[in-house]
C-alpha cells in the first residue's frame, strides 16, 4: 500500500525573481507503508526541497502530495463538491456541512507535521529545553496531549532511542553528541509520526554511532510497522537498512524500486555522482574476473554468504 | 635523520571542569612523529581526542603539559609571539566539516584571497597565487561566482584553495568530507592526494570514514586520548577485532576478508584495505582451490 504519493510535483523557489531555481521538476514518487525508503541523490538534487513537502513546510508549486490518499494541499473549496455527497455531511444543511468541511481541513492541516515527524539534518543544534525530559515532550506538548499522556510516550521514545531514563532529568546540553542526537530523534518520535523522515541521521557520526542510530531506527519501525524514510549519502548504509530507495538528480527522479534494482543501475548512478556501496563493487570486479558469483549482492553478510557457497562448490567439483 | 615536521613528545590536553568540576583530559601522553610530506589519516570515535589533536597543531588549542613541536616551532608553552603564531597558522592549514562556515566573502577568488592578503602579501604575487590556488583544486572557471551557489564538494574547494593561496607546509582536515555526497567526497580526496603527491604537503585527515583512511600512507588510531595503533592501512584494518572494541570497523572489502577466514576459508595475504587488493586475494585464493581440486 502507498502510504505517500507525489503526483507530477514542481517546486519553484523565487518565482519571479533573478533567483528563480526549479528545485523539483515533474516527480511522481510512490513511498510504500510499513518499510524504511532511501533517499539519494547528489548535493542541490532537490532531496531536501521533497522531505519539506512532505510534512507541508513548503506547498509544491504545481502537483499533488498525497498522504493515506488525501491530497495534504487541498482547500476547503476544491473538497466541498465531493465531501458534500459523503454520508457524514449528507445529511447536514449545506451551510453547516461547508463550515464542518473547513473545519476538518484545517484540521488535517494543523495534524500534518504531527503525522509526518520530520528530523533535519544535525537535529541536536535544535535542543534547546533545560532537561531532556523537557526537550521530548515539546512537540507531544504542542499536539496537546495530556500531562499523563506526555509521561507515558517521553521515556518509551528515549528506549525507541536506546537511551537511559536516568538522563530525563539532565540538562540535553551535558550529553555526548550521539546522545544528543538521538534526545533530538526521540523529540519526534514522541509524537508517534505515522511517516518518521530523517535527513542524514548519522551525518558526523563514528561507525559505532551510525551503526546504533540505524539498528535504533530499523527496530522502530519494524515494532511499530510505522514508515519511514531515510536520506543519506552513505550507499552502504543505505543498502544495509533501507528497504526501498528513490533516486533524484537534477530535480527528477530517475530511479525508485528495491536496493536491487536501483544498485544495478551502476552507470547511471555514476553518472549523476552518486556510487554503489564498495562491496557491491568488489563484486562486480570478481565477476568480470570469470568467477561465478551473483552481481546484486549489497551487503557484507549477502557477500560473505556468496562466497562461502562459491568456495563450496569449488570443493566439490572433485569429489 | 630527516627532522620529523611534527613533534610530540607525551602530549597532553584537558578541557577545564566548568563551575569547579574536575578538569577533563581528552589527550593523555601522546607520544609521534610526523614526517614532512607524509599522508596520515587518524581515526577514533567521537570524543576520542582526534579533533583536540588537530587544534594543537596550529595552536587553537594550547598544550597543557608535554612537548609539541611542529615545523622547527616550539608551540610546548602554547605562547608565542603574534608574528610566530601567524607564521604558524600559515604554515599549518586547517579545512573543517561544515563547508558553509568557512568561506567569508561573496566572491571565490576574494575568498581564496582573504587568507594571504591578511599576511601581507602584494599584487601581483597576490593575483598568481589565487590562479594558481583555484586551478590546483580544479575551481578556476568558477573565480567570479558566488560561493553560495556551489555544490557542497565545489565549497570545500573553495576553502582548500583558500589554504594553499598561503603556500602551506601542512593541511589538516577535520571530518572535511563528512556533509558531502559521494562525487564531493571523490572531488576532495583527489584533490587531497594531489596536494600531497604534487605538492609534497603534509597531509593529516581526520575522518570516520574508514575508506578514506586507506587512501592514506599511515593511519593513527586514537582512543581515550592514547594512541591505540600506527600503521599503514593494511595493519591497521587487520587488526578488526580491536577496532570493533572502540567503536570503529573496517572497510567492508576488509569485513568480508575477515569473515571469510573466520568461516575457514584460506584467504592468503595482507592487503585489505582496497577494493581491487581485495578482489586480488580473492582471485588467487579461488584459483588456488580451484586447482587443488581441479
Amino acid at each position: 500500500m502507498d502510504k505517500i504519493v507525489l503526483e507530477h510535483v514542481d517546486f519553484v523557489y523565487g518565482t519571479g525573481t533573478p533567483f528563480e531555481h526549479k528545485a523539483l521538476s515533474d516527480v511522481s514518487v510512490r513511498i510504500a507503508a510499513d518499510r524504511i525508503t532511501g533517499v539519494i541523490g547528489h548535493t542541490g538534487s532537490g532531496k531536501s526541497t521533497m522531505m519539506a513537502l512532505l510534512n507541508g513546510l513548503e506547498k509544491p508549486t504545481a502537483g499533488k502530495v498525497l498522504l493515506d490518499g488525501y491530497d495534504v494541499n487541498a482547500t476547503a473549496k476544491e473538497l466541498y463538491a465531493d465531501w458534500l455527497k459523503r454520508p457524514e455531511y449528507q445529511n447536514m444543511r449545506k451551510s453547516t456541512a461547508k463550515k464542518a468541511i473547513r473545519a476538518e481541513v484545517e484540521k488535517r492541516r494543523r495534524n500534518l507535521c504531527f503525522r509526518v515527524g520530520l528530523v533535519m539534518q544535525y537535529p541536536e543544534y535544535q535542543l534547546f529545553e533545560e532537561t531532556v525530559f523537557k526537550d521530548i515532550s515539546y512537540g507531544p506538548k504542542n499536539m496537546g496531549l495530556s500531562e499523563e499522556e506526555i509521561r507515558i510516550r517521553v521515556p518509551e521514545a528515549l528506549r525507541f532511542c536506546g537511551l537511559d531514563e536516568s538522563l530525563l532529568e539532565k540538562s540535553p546540553f551535558d550529553l555526548s553528541g550521539g546522545q544528543k542526537r538521538r534526545v533530538a530523534i526521540a523529540g519526534v518520535i514522541a509524537m508517534r509520526p505515522e511517516v518518521l523522515v530523517l535527513d542524514e541521521p548519522a551525518a558526523g557520526l563514528d561507525p559505532l554511532g551510525r551503526e546504533q542510530i540505524f539498528e535504533k531506527i530499523r527496530q522502530y519501525q519494524r515494532s511499530t510497522h510505522s514508515t519511514v524514510i531515510i536520506v543519506s549519502h552513505s550507499m552502504e548504509d543505505m543498502a544495509e537498512y533501507c528497504d526501498d530507495m528513490v533516486v533524484l538528480a537534477h530535480s527528477g527522479i530517475v530511479a525508485q524500486g528495491s536496493c536491487e534494482e536501483v544498485f544495478s543501475q551502476v552507470s547511471m548512478l555514476d553518472g549523476v555522482g552518486l556510487d554503489i556501496p564498495q562491496i557491491t563493487q568488489l563484486m562486480r570486479i570478481l565477476r568480470a574476473r570469470g568467477i561465478d558469483v551473483p552481481e546484486n549482492v549489497y551487503t557484507v553478510e549477502q557477500a560473505a554468504e556468496a562466497l562461502k557457497r562459491h568456495f563450496q562448490s569449488l570443493k566439490g567439483t572433485d569429489t | 635523520m630527516a627532522e620529523s615536521f611534527i613533534h610530540a613528545e607525551n602530549l597532553s590536553f584537558s578541557y577545564k571542569g566548568q563551575n569547579g568540576a574536575d578538569d577533563i583530559p581528552a589527550l593523555k601522553g601522546v607520544t609521534l612523529d610526523i614526517q614532512k610530506g607524509e599522508y596520515v589519516a587518524v581515526l577514533g570515535h567521537n570524543g576520542s581526542g582526534k579533533s583536540t589533536f588537530a587544534k594543537l597543531l596550529n595552536l587553537i588549542l594550547e598544550p597543557t603539559s608535554g612537548t609539541l613541536i611542529v615545523g622547527g616551532t616550539d608551540l610546548s608553552s602554547g605562547d608565542l609571539p603574534d608574528d610566530e603564531l601567524i607564521a604558524l597558522r600559515r604554515r599549518v592549514g586547517m579545512v573543517f566539516q561544515n563547508p558553509d562556515n568557512q568561506l567569508v566573502a561573496t566572491i571565490v577568488e576574494d575568498d581564496v584571497a582573504f587568507g594571504p592578503e591578511n599576511l601581507g602579501v602584494p599584487m601581483p604575487e597576490l593575483r598568481r597565487r589565487v590562479d594558481d590556488a583555484l586551478a590546483a583544486v580544479g575551481m578556476s572557471e568558477y573565480t567570479d561566482r558566488e560561493p553560495h551557489h556551489l555544490s557542497g564538494g565545489q565549497k570545500q574547494r573553495v576553502a582548500i584553495a583558500g589554504i594553499i593561496a598561503m603556500r602551506p607546509e601542512c593541511i589538516v582536515f577535520d571530518e572535511s568530507t563528512a556533509m558531502l555526497d559521494p562525487l564531493g567526497r571523490r572531488e576532495v580526496l583527489d584533490t587531497i592526494r594531489m596536494l600531497n603527491r604534487e605538492n609534497g604537503i603534509t597531509i593529516i585527515n581526520i575522518t570516520h570514514y574508514m575508506n578514506e583512511a586507506a587512501l592514506a600512507d599511515r593511519v593513527i588510531v586514537i582512543n581515550d586520548g592514547s594512541i591505540l595503533m600506527d600503521g599503514t592501512p593494511d595493519e591497521v584494518f587487520a587488526r578488526r577485532n580491536e577496532l570493533r572494541a572502540v567503536g570503529l570497523e573496517v572497510p567492508q572489502c576488509a569485513e568480508l576478508i575477515y569473515r571469510l577466514r573466520e568461516a575457514g576459508i584460506p584467504v592468503r595475504g595482507t592487503e585489505i584495505s582496497t577494493v581491487e587488493a581485495c578482489a586480488d586475494l580473492l582471485s588467487a585464493a579461488f584459483s588456488a582451490e580451484g586447482n587443488h581440486h581441479g
